[in-house]
């Protein structure tokens, strides 16, 4: 990047500058002309002698050639101009004015927008660029950044120096300008209140910059502190865990208070200077009115100046102070903005930063790799000095297996992530097949080879993309599925252009299945679940598929296998003898397993306003509950709960877990109910208030009869739900035809879970084993049908959640593993990737990778050096070297290191 | 069945005998009602110990597996207490219980019954109360038995 802002700006914005420059002298004659003309109007037309006699004429438009008196001697007229008399003049030279105004006007908006748009590219091309170089940090470096901060960089940081691109150059010039034709014409009129302007001007230009150095130095502190804070809040969030279990949170507030008491005191000096500065730069401003109308006024009294000149030379002095003052304050912005690019582009300059070649875009994921791994010589040295590694000469076959064993401290990682060419030697070498690995592209390292760490991470997108996010080396084909505008395509494409971004494109066909060795899309799922059961995902997969849903719409031939599922389920329960374990939902009855408003809505909400205690609110619902005369029966139901819970709980105290568990009047609550309940108990129903009635009214809506047995769901309410279930569903078929997919025994329901849709009903409360027995019956059967790789399917479309958060720890390793496996890569480097696993589950994990990997390598640093009696080859180190080397059952003998490590474990 | 039923179901347990109706109706609310069909499980010999049950309706055998298969070595009914042992003192279950027949039971699970213990204390009285009676019962046929040993012996 080049160190300095201005010619950052010139390199890349040159001829967008020097055009808008062009406009700006275009603008200015008419400006120079719209500052001449109120002297015409007042001089000419409005006082002039000549109309003493009302039929004389004078010229309107008359052009005399610039400077013709001193070049030719005599006035040149270029256009003699209409003879006007003096009201017409008058009109004319108004509406001349006001012409003028206008096209001022349209030059300023059209240069504005020009400047806008030039601000902004460039602020595109330095954010893309700084973005490029976080793709190429090396990765030690990126483990030692604050992510806050530098996002803040890239986001906050650099915005102010787009809206100064755009003036970088044309605002000193179309300021200068403006600013020296004011100064030109005052001098025209009078050189002496000329010189005295000057004067002030020059004054100003020298005192204020020196003034605004302290803020400058103030605004660079700014900068940091806040950029600071940035990084500190995020640690807050990221370390929630430790300040709360640590109760250091008041520390914490203290640690920040002392920050913004910093940030204050630095932006209260700012605050001060600046409005010092701006009150100086006032008070000089107004001084040369003070003067002109001091002096002018003398020089119009003795009749030495024409009254329309004094007028003419406030109009012109009304517009110096402005472009002077904005100069000014351009040159402090200059100051400013020079300052962050430095601040920002430092930060963006690290050691070791990758070249750009090593990452270009390549169609091609290279040559296999052959041969041998020749490690020679090979050392580390981090940036305090420390030996990380030291002369490491071994090799092996590409193909070969290998595990690397050592304790924490013995350099083992950095063997792997170097293996990877994810970190550069610092002495020596690591060749492939001859090729010295750090000459070799990342088409070549990122595809041929694959790595996994210890605390991989996972992209917030669905299983699916995580799955395959290693496929997306190179776009296969733009893909503008969509009927756009080619012109808005190519502009965008010219756009991209030109700020140096790259044009390929995100929504294009990056996915390459045929590295994954899916030749066609009929075979995607078998390589997916082969993969997934390599690293013993298969299952989580599948239960995410369970839970996940499908739409009917777009995948017809799942939802009619899922259809199959639910009748085949109902046979099967029966002839197993176990159908009372589900009570199917039935449109003509009322299911106790099933709470009073699934009851009455009888559907899954496709709208959150129809779901959770929002559908309460619902007018719809009110009305259906109204008309099916289902009010009282609720009002009922919910005395009759409030009165067992205050029985039931009153006494208990309130942190008790039992109203959490079992309660439905939390603990705060139930004094209320019991007055309302003592209410009811003296006077009946009829006294309750509205209030009452709604906060008695919700209760009732979550009772399940089969579950918490109160015997309130009685015949009377049966009949009177199924009444509002029928209304309610007339009315939203009517009102809101999408909100909620009704529960239909011969249609599939696209709102709810694959496991809902073949359930179709709720298990029976109370019946022993009924959701282990449904559940393996299920499984089977989804076996049976041939649906399990459909289930599995949907799984993929799971969304992992931030970093992966919605996953477990083994689940995330096992994922990130997956991703590596199915590029089928020449050499798979593991760096301890299952070290959260149990013992038991790496040693079934580590023969199923070394199996899919077949005759292509595998490196794997263990944690456990145990399990290194899976691999062909054992390489033991210690203190930075390689010890040992050899296979398992030499190196497991007495008096070997491996064996010492084995026995400490 | 309703709440009440069980309520009244627990009352007739001598464990449960001398404690307020509704704390009883506390716990039927909190525990599940769970219904096992003829031979199935209530929990197997050697498991660990999450609930214990009361029986509400029906019976149940208690086996032990011996090499010859399980032993049927008792047998419960209406308004026993089984499975206490192993939340008590946290070890295994010591026998399979077999439903004979349907069998309506609920089951208090160790915390639910802990919390009720903790918080009432007569009914952790109550439990010692008849801890100690089965113990005292259990010593006395001990004693007989050995009695019977004894008097086998010198005869």
């Amino acid at each position: 990047m080049e160190p300095e802002l201005f010619k950052y700006i010139w390199k890349h914005s040159r001829k967008d500058q020097i055009s808008i420059l062009v406009l700006v002298l275009v603008s200015m004659p008419f400006y120079f002309l719209s500052l001449d003309l109120p002297k015409s109007i007042i001089n000419k037309a409005v006082s002039s002698e000549v109309f003493s006699d009302p039929s004389a004429t004078l010229p309107f438009m008359q052009f005399e050639l610039p400077y013709g008196e001193a070049l030719f001697g005599h006035p040149v007229t270029l256009f003699e101009g209409f003879m006007l008399t003096q009201l017409p003049l008058l009109l004319a030279l108004c509406l001349s004015f006001l012409s003028l105004v206008l096209i001022n006007g349209v030059f300023k908006f059209v240069i504005n927008t020009l400047k806008g748009r030039l601000g902004e590219r460039m602020l595109r091309r330095l954010r893309y660029e700084l973005t490029d170089r976080i793709l190429r940090f090396p990765v030690l470096h990126s483990r030692k950044i604050k992510q806050a901060e530098i996002a803040t960089m890239i986001k906050d940081e650099v915005e102010p120096l787009g809206g100064f691109i755009g003036d970088a150059f044309v605002t000193p010039v179309f300021l200068g300008g403006q600013a020296l034709t004011a100064m030109i014409f005052i001098m025209v009129q009078s050189w002496w209140l000329g010189l005295v302007a000057m004067s002030i001007v020059l004054v100003q230009a020298f005192l204020i910059p020196r003034l605004r150095k302290r803020i400058l130095t103030l605004g660079r502190q700014r900068q940091m502190t806040a950029r600071a804070l940035a990084g500190r809040v995020a640690e807050l969030v990221e370390g929630a865990i430790e300040i709360q279990s640590h109760d250091t949170t008041n520390y914490e507030r203290a640690e920040i208070s002392s920050r913004l008491g910093k940030i204050f005191s630095i932006r209260y000096e700012i605050y001060q200077r600046k409005f010092f500065v701006k009150f100086l730069n006032n008070l000089l401003a107004q001084i040369t009115p003070f003067i002109f109308y001091l002096g002018g006024g003398y020089l119009v009294i003795t009749g030495q100046f024409e009254i329309g000149t004094l007028v003419a030379v406030l109009a012109a002095y009304k517009d110096l102070p402005p472009p002077v003052k904005d100069l000014i304050n351009w040159d402090q912005q200059r100051n400013d903005v020079q300052i962050k690019y430095e601040q920002v582009a430092e930060q963006f300059q690290p050691h070791g930063l990758i070249l750009s070649e090593m990452q270009q875009a390549e169609k091609e994921r290279g040559e296999p790799l052959t041969g041998k791994v020749e490690i020679s010589n090979l050392g580390l040295v981090d940036e305090n000095e420390n030996r990380l590694l030291d002369t490491i000469n071994v090799s092996f076959g590409v193909g070969q297996n290998v595990a690397i064993v050592g304790n924490a401290g013995s350099g083992k990682e950095y063997l792997g992530l170097m293996l990877a060419n994810l970190v550069q030697p610092s002495n020596g070498s690591i060749k492939i097949g001859g090729k010295p690995l750090v000459n070799l592209p990342s088409a070549i390292t990122g595809r041929r080879l694959s790595y996994v760490g210890q605390d991989a991470y996972l992209f917030p997108l669905s299983v699916r993309d995580n799955l395959f996010y290693g496929l997306r080396n190179w776009m296969l084909n733009d893909n503008i599925t969509e009927p756009l505008d080619p012109k808005e395509v190519e502009r965008e494409r010219a756009e991209a252009l030109r700020t140096g971004n790259t044009i390929l494109t995100p929504d294009g066909e990056w996915i390459d299945y045929k590295i994954a060795g899916i030749e066609d899309q009929t075979k995607l799922i078998n390589r997916v679940v082969d993969v997934l059961q390599k690293v013993d995902l298969e299952e989580d997969v599948y239960r995410f598929g369970l839970s996940g849903t499908v739409d009917a719409e777009f995948r017809p031939e799942i939802a009619e296998s899922i259809l199959g599922a639910r009748v085949a389920l109902k046979e099967h329960l029966k002839v197993i003898g176990a159908e009372d374990l589900v009570i199917a939902f039935d449109p003509e009855s009322y299911n106790k397993n099933a709470t009073l408003r699934e009851n009455l809505l009888f559907g899954t909400p496709r709208k959150s306003d129809y779901a959770g205690d929002s559908l309460l609110s619902m007018p719809i619902l009110r009305e259906a509950v109204q008309k099916a005369e289902l009010r009282e029966p609720i009002l009922n139901m919910g005395v009759s709960i409030a009165r067992t819970m205050v029985e039931l709980f009153t006494g208990l105290p309130p942190t008790h877990p039992f109203f959490e568990q079992f309660s439905f009047i939390s603990a705060d609550d139930l004094p209320d109910f019991d007055k309302i309940v003592k209410r009811v108990d003296k006077s009946g129903l009829s006294d309750l208030t509205e209030a009452d009635r709604q906060s008695l009214m919700y209760l009732p809506f979550d009772y399940v009869e089969a579950r918490h047995r109160l015997g309130l769901v009685t015949e009377e309410v049966e009949r009177k739900t199924l009444a509002a279930r029928a209304i309610l569903a007339e009315k939203l078929a009517a009102k809101d035809p999408d909100a909620v997919e009704f529960y239909d025994p011969d249609r599939f329901n696209s709102a709810a879970s694959l496991q809902d849709n073949i359930l179709f009903g709720r298990l029976a409360y109370g019946r022993a084993e009924a959701a282990e027995t449904i559940g393996r019956v299920i499984t089977e059967l989804l076996d049976e049908l041939g649906l399990r790789s459909d289930v599995i399917e949907v799984g993929l479309d799971y969304n992992v959640g931030v970093g992966g958060k919605r996953l477990s720890g083994v689940q995330r390793q096992k994922l990130a593993m997956a991703r590596s496996l199915i590029k089928n890569p020449d050499l798979l480097i593991l760096n301890e990737a299952a070290a959260v696993l149990d013992s038991q589950s790496q040693n079934k994990l580590i023969p199923a990778i070394i199996q899919s990997q077949g005759d292509r390598g595998l490196v794997w640093t263990l944690q456990r050096a145990e399990l290194a009696v899976h691999f062909d080859q054992v390489f033991v180190m210690q203190n930075g070297r390689i010890v040992e080397s050899g296979a398992y059952s030499e190196l497991s003998t007495k008096g070997k290191v491996l064996k010492s490590l084995i026995a400490a474990e | 069945m309703s709440i009440e039923q069980e309520v009244e179901a627990l009352k007739s347990i001598p464990l449960f005998a001398n404690i307020e109706p509704s704390r009883l109706k506390l716990m039927a609310f909190a525990s599940e009602r769970l219904v096992f069909k003829q031979g199935q499980e209530l929990f197997h010999q050697g498991d660990a110990g999450d609930a214990a049950y009361i029986l509400i309706d029906g019976d149940a055998d208690v086996s032990v597996d011996t090499d010859a298969g399980a032993l049927v070595v008792a047998s419960f009914g209406k308004n026993d207490f089984v499975g206490e042992i192993a939340i008590l003192c946290d070890v295994p279950r010591t026998a399979t219980i077999t439903a004979k027949s349907e069998l309506i039971t609920l089951k208090i699970t160790k915390e639910l019954f802990f919390n009720m213990v903790m918080d009432f204390p007569e009914m952790g009285v109550e439990v010692m109360r008849v801890l100690a009676q089965r113990l005292e019962h259990t010593t006395s046929r001990l004693t007989e038995a050995r009695n019977a040993l004894r008097e086998k012996g010198s005869a």
